[in-house]
């Protein structure tokens, strides 16, 4: 043992420093079963994605009128549709339009929430009164009606799925941020800021946002199951993703009526492929809590 | 082997170890120790010596990752180690009791005090109802006044000393052999520390019970204990009656401690504090010679090579080789008066307040908490303004509207240089804001844990320095060297730096923009003594190259003492005394002021004669009318001072106090007491809640 070494005594670390601490972070992650198979799950769903086209049996779009609804068979693993078209083929392929709506619209809800969020905890007093009202108000709203009125008035895009869901799941991550940002006010390096004479925006956005990015990043994720169940639910009621495309809300839509008939197939598997996502998503999040409290 | 049945307690060649990164570094190395019966052993340390392990080892409440690497504890002859689940369940609840730091944590928040007690008496055998007679008579015994109420309440309901004493009753509750204290002050006022201390000493005597006191404070194990002994990198160092070890210490690092206290009546123009430099070897970290080796001052070639052994010198032991030359380690600063210190009179004023008033939910019919009560004061350039008082005092209050940050009452004024400041930061002139500064408490709250030290200190000079490129990096470079922090730690995040680096980056941002005024907010209370002293001494060094002013608040009155120039003594918000420290300390004293100075005594003070605050600081939501201080005044005259409040009258020219007893009456009450005045930091962690 060197003097040298010895002298470092009380120097060493007594905290992780950041990179350390998201490492850290990273670590109990990768050692959670709860998160891993979560995210195994969801990159599932992202190969099927980005490859699947390449991967399936056949052509998820192409109809075979012969061979419509044919029950599960080695030929066809989940059976053919009204229109002959593969089940399988198009569960596979299914998640690529939900995939980019639902994240799309979760990181907007995040963003317009987070700065909502901290904008209301830093001002408090009559901002944070006049929006959280505002917000209580979208919030009471049935999501249903919403997504309808708003989707009435801007048509049936993707882009208007993004946006209706963005901003109505936005007051429930505003809510979580607001309230740690009023935590994080009361400390004395925000106290420290004012007598720089910091403005409010680097105050909120410089000072307070990174220190409360883990609340932050716990609601998306669990925001996120909630957007892939709403542009599911969109897409069954016709707004959003449209056909031909193999989307599983869609397909639902398309198919529940085969049901009665005893088509079970047609509706069955894009269920669980749906149902597999929220699942997935649900574990990511809590994973990612369970690390972030861990610290 | 088998232990002695005279020694309750005895760890015979006690090590452990904590497993960290998947080694064993072990923290506690070979300790004996015996206490006896009825006797109170104190053990000392600063942070990470040892201690709180020592204690947790002696019940068996490792963390995880610890473990006994060797050594036997027995208790009443009974090896500690040996026993298994049952056994030990039986001596935790019959033989051995703890009282931990922060007592809130060992009581149920949601079971009422009386029923958490009679508990502990049902467990021992006792029927309901006589458990609930012995809970009562137990709250009397730790001299709670309304046994009854507080039975009926819940723990959050009480105050911090309450707390304590219930803490306490609940550890005597089982009638055990041994008590163990774990910094059971630490967070108290000085008031209330006094009392408590008073109480384990009443206890100790009636109970007969032997006690292991643990503590980074010198003075409070001083007044509790027989003998004391002094861990430092998980050995003991010295051990020894407690007299003998404080007045003639055999090691050199206890030699140290003793010296960085600020103690005596030392005063800054008297020169610097001395300080142990380096730092604690890492946990485990030790080679083969003496542990202190890097950090004395009296090594030699041998002391690196050879570990001393444990030098018994007739009942003192001293792990020491030079055990005989300890006091001759020498000093790391001067001690010799610096002449040109001496401030040039006169100065000119640089912060003047007047009438200043805080109230908290002040209503229109004039109710409403008032935290700060017309407070006047002038600060002159280069001087230092020390603001003492009990938790609830206001002191934070008003360093926080001076500053800016919270809204006085209209009427009062603020003037720096002369110009009058606007309420709010925000309104206030960036010269005027850049001038007045704070160094915050708690590092941990007010350095920003997402920046590195770097972005912090260069944000401010940016900011209160206007500074940019290459001036700004030249800028940072000076002012980290002169608050003594090297280019590793302005890369890091203040997260990874000990309490003590952390605050000199605070003292970095707030000397950003040259001020004129720091406020310093307890800047050390939570700081171990020798790196107290190094922040203390860095205070006192900018002062001088910068003609700073500081308002210095703590309620160590060592600390005050040695720093300010003149000292202001605060009571529920109103100003009690305001004079030239000197005048302050050696008194005439307000009564508040003298049963402060002496709940802080001097390690070795006698204690009789001492003067005890009885009961609680009232609310600030119903101050007491009068005198406010009149329902805890030990000198009360009468029913004047419940009825009038009194002025503040000058005893001496400069010096007030707010007393209707006159000054020379008070001089004449107050036998000169021997002014070596210091208490070990003992940090008040809590905020000074004016606040409703
Ligand atoms: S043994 Fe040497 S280094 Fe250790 S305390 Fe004694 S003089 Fe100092
Ligand atoms: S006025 Fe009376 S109660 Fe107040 S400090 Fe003086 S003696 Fe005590």
């Amino acid at each position: 043992m060197t003097a040298a070494e010895v002298k470092t005594g009380i120097d060493r670390p007594v905290a992780r420093p950041r990179h350390d601490r998201v490492r850290l972070v990273l670590r109990t992650l990768s050692r959670s079963g709860v998160f891993l198979s979560g995210f195994a799950i969801i990159l599932f769903w992202v190969c099927c994605a980005l490859f699947g086209n390449y991967l399936v049996p056949y052509d998820p779009l192409a109809s075979d009128i012969i061979n419509a609804l044919v029950p599960p068979s080695s030929a066809h693993w989940f059976g053919t549709d009204q229109l002959g078209r593969d089940v399988f083929s198009r569960v596979i392929v299914g998640s690529r339009d939900i995939l980019v709506v639902a994240p799309a619209a979760t990181l907007l809800a995040t963003v317009i929430g987070s700065a909502l969020g901290l904008c209301t905890g830093y001002f408090r007093g009559f901002v944070d009164d006049v929006v959280s009202r505002l917000m209580e108000a979208v919030m009471a709203i049935p999501g249903v009606i919403l997504a309808l009125l708003a989707i009435v008035s801007l048509g049936t895009s993707k882009v208007a799925v993004i946006v209706v869901i963005g901003l109505s799941f936005a007051p429930n991550i505003a809510r979580t941020v607001r309230s740690a940002v009023m935590q994080e006010r009361e400390l004395d390096y925000v106290a420290a800021a004012h007598l720089r004479r910091e403005s409010a925006v680097h105050v909120m956005f410089v000072e307070i946002l990174p220190n409360v990015i883990p609340p932050i990043l716990v609601e998306s994720t669990v925001r996120l199951g909630y957007a892939i169940f709403a542009v599911a639910t969109l897409s069954f009621i016709g707004f959003g993703i449209q056909p031909p495309s193999p989307d599983w809300g869609l397909s639902i839509s398309t198919n529940y009526g085969m049901i009665n008939g005893g088509f079970w197939w047609t509706v069955l598997f894009d269920a669980l492929a749906i149902a597999s996502v929220v699942i997935a998503v649900n574990l990511v999040a809590d994973g990612v809590q369970g690390a972030f409290n861990e610290r | 082997m088998n232990g002695n049945a005279e020694n309750v307690l005895e760890l015979d060649d006690l090590s452990v170890a904590y497993r960290v990164g998947g080694t064993d570094r072990l923290v506690l190395r070979n300790v004996s120790l015996r206490i006896g019966r009825g006797e109170a052993y104190g053990l000392v340390g600063e942070s990470g010596c040892g201690k709180s392990t020592a204690a947790l080892s002696v019940v068996r409440y490792l963390p995880r990752n610890g473990s006994v690497a060797g050594g036997h504890v027995r208790l009443d002859g009974k090896d500690i180690m040996g026993l298994d689940r049952e056994e030990l369940r039986r001596v935790r609840a019959e033989d051995l009791s703890m009282v931990y730091q922060d007592p809130a944590k060992a009581l149920n928040p949601s079971i009422p005090i009386g029923r958490q007690l009679a508990e502990v008496f049902e467990i021992g055998g006792a029927s309901a109802k006589e458990a609930r007679s012995r809970a009562y008579e137990m709250l009397e015994k730790v001299q709670i006044s309304d046994p009854a109420r507080v039975m009926g309440g819940y723990p959050h309901q009480l105050s911090g000393g309450m707390q304590q004493r219930v803490g306490i009753a609940m550890a005597l509750a089982s009638d055990p052999k041994m008590l163990i204290l774990d910094e059971p002050t630490t967070g108290l006022d000085a008031t209330v520390e006094a009392e408590v201390l008073d109480l384990i000493g009443h206890l100790r005597r009636e109970f007969s019970i032997s006690i292991l006191f643990i503590s980074h404070n010198l003075a409070v194990v001083s007044r509790v204990c027989d003998r004391v002994g002094v861990l430092y990198a998980g050995m003991l160092v010295e051990e020894g009656p407690t007299d003998r070890v404080f007045r003639n210490p055999r090691h050199p690092y206890t030699v140290a401690l003793l010296r960085c206290l600020p103690g005596g009546g030392r005063r800054k123009s008297s020169g610097g504090l001395d300080t142990i430099p380096g730092f604690l070897p890492g946990l485990g970290a030790i080679g083969e010679g003496c542990a202190f080796a890097d950090r004395c001052g009296l090594a030699t070639e041998r002391c690196r090579t050879e570990r001393p052994p444990l030098h018994d010198l007739d009942g003192q032991m001293s792990r020491c080789h030079f055990h005989d030359r300890a006091q001759s380690l020498p000093h790391t600063t001067r001690h010799a008066p610096d002449e040109s210190r001496e401030p040039p009179a006169p100065r000119r004023p640089v912060l003047r307040v007047q009438g200043l008033n805080k109230t908290y939910g002040r209503d229109r019919a004039g109710g409403g908490v008032a935290a700060v009560k017309d407070l006047s004061l002038e600060l002159k350039a280069g001087q230092t303004l020390g603001l003492v008082g009990e938790s609830g005092s206001g002191k934070t209050t008003f360093a926080r509207t001076l500053l800016g940050l919270i809204e006085p009452d209209e009427g009062g004024r603020i003037e720096l240089d002369g110009k009058e400041l606007a309420e709010r930061v925000g309104d206030r002139s960036f010269e005027q804001t850049k001038s007045l500064q704070i160094i915050f408490q708690n590092p941990d709250s007010a350095l920003n844990r997402s920046h590195s030290v770097r972005g912090l200190i260069g944000r401010a000079l940016r900011q209160l320095g206007g500074l940019r490129g290459a001036a700004m990096d030249r800028r940072l470079k000076e002012l980290a060297g002169s608050v003594r922090l090297t280019d590793h730690h302005l890369s890091v995040s203040p997260r990874q730096l000990s309490g003590g680096l952390k605050q000199r980056v605070a003292i970095a941002r707030a000397f950003a923009g040259d001020p004129s005024v720091v406020v310093c907010d307890e800047p050390t209370s939570a700081l171990d003594v020798s790196v107290q002293a190094a922040i203390l001494n860095l205070l006192v060094e900018l002062q001088s190259e910068r003609d700073v002013s500081y308002i210095f608040i703590s309620h160590d009155l060592g600390v005050v003492r040695y720093l300010s120039d003149n000292v202001l003594v605060l009571y529920l918000g109103r100003v009690m005394e305001y004079g030239p420290s000197e005048e302050v300390f050696s008194g005439p004293h307000h009564p508040y002021t003298e049963a402060l100075l002496s709940a802080a005594s001097d390690i070795g003070d006698a204690e009789d004669g001492r003067i005890r605050l009885e009961g609680e600081i009232p609310s600030a939501a119903a101050p007491p009318s009068g005198c406010a201080f009149h329902t805890r005044c030990p000198r009360r005259i009468g029913s004047i001072c419940d009825e009038l409040d009194p002025p503040l009258k000058e005893a001496q020219s400069g010096h007030a106090i707010r007393c209707h007893i006159p000054a020379d009456e008070l001089a004449a009450l107050q036998v000169q007491r021997p002014s070596t005045l210091s208490r070990p930091v003992s940090a008040e962690r809590r905020d000074d809640n004016g606040r409703p």
